[in-house]
């Protein structure tokens, strides 16, 4: 079985967020990247089914070559090899197509892509690249067992879960839950040394167009500091939200 | 060339999400002088959308589709959008709307927006507003093509009621029997609760609670309130709380009217996901807590002694304005 696994690079979870040239782009100073925490959900499922049945794992980016050592840690935590398209990320739509163009070259029965990057939230490249390839989809898919082509997965609703029996060829938006958090592996000196010697092929990007861009960036407006009140006086913190929130 | 929506339904009643995007899209068609048209699958109680303005309803009755298959959906819109002459496609930011958008979007070459909590700022250029870095910061996106996806975040533009008349028409969208071969076979839903996306209130609390057998007073206050009841992550990873109540960047996002927490210090990654969210309150004993810098009211306290005080007063208070 071919599983590739799509990754984000994405600043880390703790990162300040912060705005360069007249806030038309992300401010990469300072700021550690890794990947995408809904990549690495999929990215270690999918060393649960290589273990349990056998498969081979590529991971793959659309970015430039900042992005290598994000998919040099995918390959020390355990994929077989990596593609990287060399192109600039320019929007979901662009990457979808990017990665089409990868599926289509590579004969993969499974993908499994973040159900959204934590940075741009768009939440678009799983389900287009779905639409693209014409593969099956489940989205925010929380568990997923396969028995041949047959596919078994639960995907979060609002309010709960729901169980879906599907085939593959199969995109999957990963989110957590597809392994637990305590599932989630550290690269160790083993692996990042074989990792080194892993293929990491290159590939120039497809004619594609994005479809949106960017046009400037903003912060949230500075909040009034908080008001405090006193343990003492529940009645009051009832009153605020009653009669100056008007939530109550 | 009407405003095309998605009006999606629960048990063939439309959701509040669904009347959030009609107003909205209402909002878009005046502006550009156009009309609303919805489309709903097997849907049953369609009569509150003439309410937030939709001027014509497409009614797809199916029963191949009875629950909810994306990839089925995403071909009726797309036949309903070519039929209207719409290039302008709302859904809402539910989880199903989330599973929709990119299908339909593909499928007619659009560019799409997700998470957009504004109307447009400009219709030609088309420029929307949404949040991005999980709540942390909000882009100004540009879509260029023709054909245009957008998913209105949840509770952020809110209902707006504009009566008027909707006349429907039975729609035979054709179903690509491929589209098919994802089907439900479980749904595992909790009834008689609140769920977090749809709660106008949720009640969250983490590690401060010292052990999940003190949950008891988070849902009887949440029960006073109506309120969902969510967690930190910690409390998730412990195992004190199911998972789908962990709220933040990498669980569930929060847009609520008011959301309470009660001992979550706020990481940043917690306070990100509930960024959305309109009013918040902190209970905690730690006045350093960094939530207490991202919330409206605070209280510095032991939540031992102030939820069980908040629940009696609320009841009272809940009493007096029944």
């Amino acid at each position: 079985m071919n599983i590739l696994v799509c990754i984000s690079h994405v600043p880390d979870t703790t990162s300040k967020i912060n705005f360069a040239n007249g806030d038309t782009e992300f401010d990469t100073n300072g700021v550690q990247f890794v990947i995408n925490p809904n990549d690495e959900f999929g990215l270690t499922k999918a060393m649960f089914l290589k273990e349990q049945n056998g498969a081979t794992v590529t991971v793959v980016n659309v970015g430039g070559t900042e992005s290598e050592p994000t998919l040099r840690k995918a390959l020390a935590i355990g994929a077989d090899n990596a593609i990287r398209v060399n192109a600039e990320a320019k929007d979901g739509f662009f990457v979808a197509k990017q990665l089409a163009e990868v599926v289509k070259n590579g004969n993969y029965d499974l993908v499994i892509a973040g159900k959204e990057s934590l940075d741009y939230n768009g939440g678009m490249v799983p389900g287009m690249l779905a639409g693209f390839t014409d593969y099956n989809f489940v989205n925010a898919c929380t568990s997923l067992d396969l028995d041949g082509t047959s596919a078994k997965a639960v995907r979060e609703i609002d309010g709960g879960n729901e169980t879906v029996s599907t085939s593959l060829p199969l995109v999957v938006g990963g989110q957590k839950g597809l392994v637990q958090e305590s599932d989630l592996r550290i690269p160790n000196m083993r692996g990042i040394m074989m990792a080194r010697k892993k293929p990491l092929q290159v590939v120039d990007a497809t004619g594609s167009d994005n479809q949106t861009n960017v046009v400037s960036f903003e912060k949230p407006a500075e909040k009034s500091a908080v008001k405090l009140i006193s343990p003492d006086n529940i009645d009051e913190l009832i009153s605020l939200l009653h009669n100056e929130a008007k939530v109550i | 060339m009407s405003v095309l929506i998605f009006a999606e339904s629960n048990n063939g009643k439309f959701n509040k999400a669904t009347l959030e995007v009609a107003s909205y899209a209402k909002e878009i068609a005046n502006t550009l002088g156009t009309t609303v048209t919805a489309v709903a699958i097997n849907a049953s109680e369609t009569d509150e959308l003439a309410q937030y303005g939709v001027d014509k309803l497409l009614t797809v009755t199916n029963s191949s589709i009875e629950n909810f298959n994306a990839r089925a959906y995403a071909d009726v819109v797309k036949q309903a959008a070519e039929k209207e002459n719409a290039t302008i496609i709302v859904m809402s930011s539910t989880t199903n709307g989330k599973y929709l958008s990119p299908l339909v979007a593909s499928s007619l070459n659009a560019g799409y927006a997700s998470n957009v909590i504004a109307l447009p700022e400009s219709t030609s250029p088309f420029k929307v507003k949404r949040t991005a870095f999980s709540n942390k910061a909000f882009s100004v996106t540009e879509i260029s093509s023709d054909n245009k996806v957008i998913a209105l975040a949840k509770n952020a533009f809110g209902l707006k009621e504009n009566a008027t008349s909707t006349t429907q028409e039975s729609f035979d969208a054709i179903i690509n029997d491929a589209h098919l071969t994802t089907t439900v076979t479980a749904v595992d839903k909790t009834t008689g609760k609140v769920t977090i996306a749809d709660a106008d209130i949720v009640v969250s609390a983490g590690r401060g609670l010292k052990g999940p057998e003190n949950w008891g007073m988070v849902e009887e206050l949440a029960d006073v309130l109506g309120a969902a009841t969510a967690c930190s992550k910690p409390v998730s990873d412990l195992g004190w709380r199911p998972h789908n109540e962990h709220v933040g960047q990498t669980g569930k996002p929060v847009a609520s009217n008011l959301y309470i927490a009660i001992g979550i210090s706020g990481a940043i990654q917690h306070l990100a996901g509930i960024n959305a969210s309109k009013v918040k309150v902190v209970i905690n004993t730690d006045p350093e807590a960094p939530f207490f810098k991202a919330a409206d009211y605070g209280i510095v306290g032991d939540a031992f002694e102030v939820v069980p005080t908040l629940i009696e007063k609320l009841k009272a208070f809940k009493a007096q304005n029944a």
